[in-house]
């Protein structure tokens, strides 16, 4: 039974902090008062035109902001159907869309008097941004890495070594991003007097799904702007990797009433959604649980225990998703495809000889469906890709799969 | 709600005078038939209530000991509904030390609330403390479990003040859980003082008994806490004598055995003497 549609998808969370069932503030009582302060602070900051002036600044001055929309001439006649762009985010400062998240919550850190700022990472690029933007305003950073991703993410360790984080390797469970989150919410709970912790995706307890998003979706109000110039009219598709989903909900999130507009999540696939435990893709193979701080699609076994999940991609190797995408599947607005890491790796070599970007590993996954996707559609279809990130770090991981080192 | 185990406990031991002892174990730690044993032998060695954790892989309030602990057990094949049957077995035997069970939301929201409370109330479990369920989001567990019985006991920790006391209390029954430190599980030892201050604090807003716990190692710092508090919660403490008396190259279960009831009864001779010094 199809649920009844909304009139606007674009007005969630409730004041609770869900999306449909999905969301809430699933914490230890000890980070309750220090959510229910930030979703103050955040609603505050929010109405003041100093702080979204000081973001705007930020965002010319610092990041690069607008990333361009690029039009992907060879690919496109290289698949023969739809118009592609690319939303260059990976040009952005620190080489992905990370830096958008961190600015803004970085500037109500300040606004709080708080003077550490802590961080998960998975593939580094938001652990990088976080480094980068506390190095700016003397800020210490703390950085919780699985210690799996430290190895296979070496360079942007270097990265946040360079910039004065200090990186924690995280030993527990699979070693990789779920496990870095559960040793933040441990430093957190701890030092709950000084520090803020920046989450890096659009997922977590509220408000950080509503906040991440508010400040990734930049991202799809640019690319609204930019289309209209290049092509006088909205595109007629959105295409973005997932994760956890925050460079997914920052394109897709101004044009969710826009019925008109097709949008399509890619999921990581890993070794295929039939192998077991071999695949990263919640909504895939998830159903609706209770983790870090929200409900949402979890891989996770017949008892409630939560799978390790799989990704050639660090930044996509979360068992969960931000609970407005658990919502946004269940209404149906956005379709949910996935990739796997050999449709990936394709994808990767594809943009590199075609169009000279070395994609990161994540938005591989994006296009990897837009391969799919793109033949099939007229001509005159427009299709955007969110370029969410840069592959510089990916190119020995890639290197050992493809047997070039 | 009617009187519970719970209830008739901490009224035991508030009329002989003194705190109780609230000991933690993890469900199937090192194994269900162990861990059968261990349960057993608890309130013989002189522990009030028993907490009873439920193994969960992503426990973000425990630290390493308590985290290893839910790992074994769950390599061990633990499940929520093999805890249900553990506590089931405890019961042909004990009619009268409460079990609470101890985790994470998770696994009872996958089992089904409904089913669970039935379960549980079936099992003898007297009541639970689910670390990642505030009272903001009551509607989920927290009100069916006290519509089944079963009380629902919350955490209070440093950083709820007074302001937000209240709100934390309502719904609460059993026993109010004061942590007493802002931290994970097998932490740092708190700082005696602020305990007795943040103890008479809770109790200017509750009836109920509390019970204080996080950092409580041996029976040294179980005493210091027993002069103040209802009820003196021990954990990871135990759980490492667990842990190293069930390595595999070490001896046999009977020994796990010795270990757990000597170090629960130092702990019952700390908090004995809190009392005669107070």
């Amino acid at each position: 039974m199809k649920p009844d549609l909304p009139n606007s998808f674009r007005t969630g969370p409730d004041e609770h902090g869900h999306f449909g069932i999905f969301g809430g503030r699933f914490v230890a009582e000890t980070l309750m008062p220090l959510i229910l302060d930030l979703e103050q602070a955040y609603t505050k900051a929010k109405a003041d035109p100093s702080f979204q002036a000081e973001l705007d600044h930020l965002a010319t001055h610092y990041v690069g902001r607008p990333s361009p929309l690029y039009y992907a001439e060879r690919l496109t006649q290289h698949l023969g159907g739809a118009k592609i762009y690319f939303k260059r985010d990976e040009l952005n400062h620190t080489g992905a869309h990370k830096i958008n998240n961190v600015l803004g919550q970085i500037q109500l850190a300040l606004r709080m008097g708080k003077k550490r700022i802590i961080a998960e990472t998975g593939a580094g690029q938001h652990g990088v941004a976080t480094a980068t933007a506390c190095a700016k305003y003397g800020l210490e950073c703390v950085v919780y890495m699985g210690a799996v991703d430290v190895e296979r993410q070496k360079p942007n360790v270097f990265r946040m070594n360079m910039l004065g984080a200090k990186i924690v390797p995280v030993q527990s469970g699979a070693r990789t991003l779920k496990d870095a989150m559960n040793e933040a919410l441990r430093d957190w709970v701890t030092n709950v007097a000084d520090t803020f912790y920046c989450i890096g995706t659009a997922a977590g307890p509220h408000p950080y799904p509503a906040m991440v998003r508010d400040f990734q979706s930049i991202i799809g109000k640019e690319t609204r702007e930019q289309m209209q110039q290049a092509e006088g009219r909205l595109p007629d598709s959105l295409v973005a990797c997932i994760g956890g989903g925050s460079n997914a909900i920052g394109l897709f999130h101004p044009f969710l009433d826009d019925r008109s507009v097709e949008i399509y999540g890619v999921e990581a696939a890993g070794h295929g959604l039939a192998v077991p435990d071999g695949h990263a893709a919640s909504l895939a193979g998830g159903r609706p649980g209770v983790l870090h701080g929200n409900r949402t699609y979890l891989l996770m076994d017949e008892d409630g225990q939560i799978n390790e999940g799989h990704s050639i991609s660090a930044g996509l190797d979360y068992p969960g998703i931000g609970p407005e995408h658990a919502w946004l599947r269940d209404m149906g607005r956005v379709t949910y495809l996935s990739a796997t890491d050999k449709q990936a790796l394709e994808a990767f070599q594809m943009c590199c000889k075609l169009e000279g970007i070395i994609p990161a590993l994540e938005p591989a996954h994006a296009l990897a469906a837009v391969m799919e996707l793109a033949p099939k559609k007229p001509k005159d279809h427009l299709m955007v890709m969110n370029m969410c990130g840069r592959g510089d770090k990916d190119i020995f991981t890639v290197a050992e799969h493809l047997g070039g080192m | 709600m009617t009187q519970t185990r719970i209830d008739h406990r901490f009224a035991k031991t508030r009329a002989e005078g003194r705190a109780a002892l609230v000991t933690f174990i993890m469900a199937g730690d090192p194994d269900f038939a162990t861990s059968l044993q261990i349960l057993k032998t608890l309130p013989k060695a002189g522990a009030d209530v028993i907490e009873l954790g439920m193994p969960f892989t992503d426990p973000m309030a425990d630290g390493p000991s308590i985290q290893a602990a839910g790992l074994r057990a769950l390599k061990s094949g633990m499940t929520l509904k093999k805890t249900l049957a553990l506590v089931a077995e405890f019961r042909r035997e004990d009619q009268a030390t409460p079990i609470v069970l101890m985790g994470y939301y998770n696994p009872i929201y996958v089992y089904g609330v409904d089913q669970f409370l039935i379960d549980a109330k079936a099992s003898g479990i007297d009541g639970l403390i689910i670390v990642d369920l505030p009272p903001e989001e009551d509607s989920e567990l927290c009100e069916p479990a006290l519509k089944a019985g079963l009380n629902f006991i919350r955490l209070a920790t440093p950083t709820t003040d007074d302001k937000r006391l209240p709100k934390v209390l309502t719904n609460t029954s059993g026993f109010v859980y004061y942590v007493s430190i802002t931290g994970i599980t097998g932490a740092a030892t708190p700082d005696y003082s602020k305990v007795a201050d943040a103890v008479a604090r809770l109790k200017r807003h509750t009836q109920l008994p509390i019970a204080v716990g996080f950092g409580v190692k041996n029976a040294q710092s179980a005493a210091a806490i027993a002069v103040h508090a209802d009820g003196v919660v021990v954990g990871t403490a135990l759980v490492d004598v667990i842990a190293a008396a069930s390595k595999p190259d070490q001896a046999q279960q009977g020994d796990v055995i010795t270990h757990v009831s000597n170090f629960v009864g130092q702990l019952v001779s700390g908090i004995q003497q809190a009392r005669s010094k107070a």
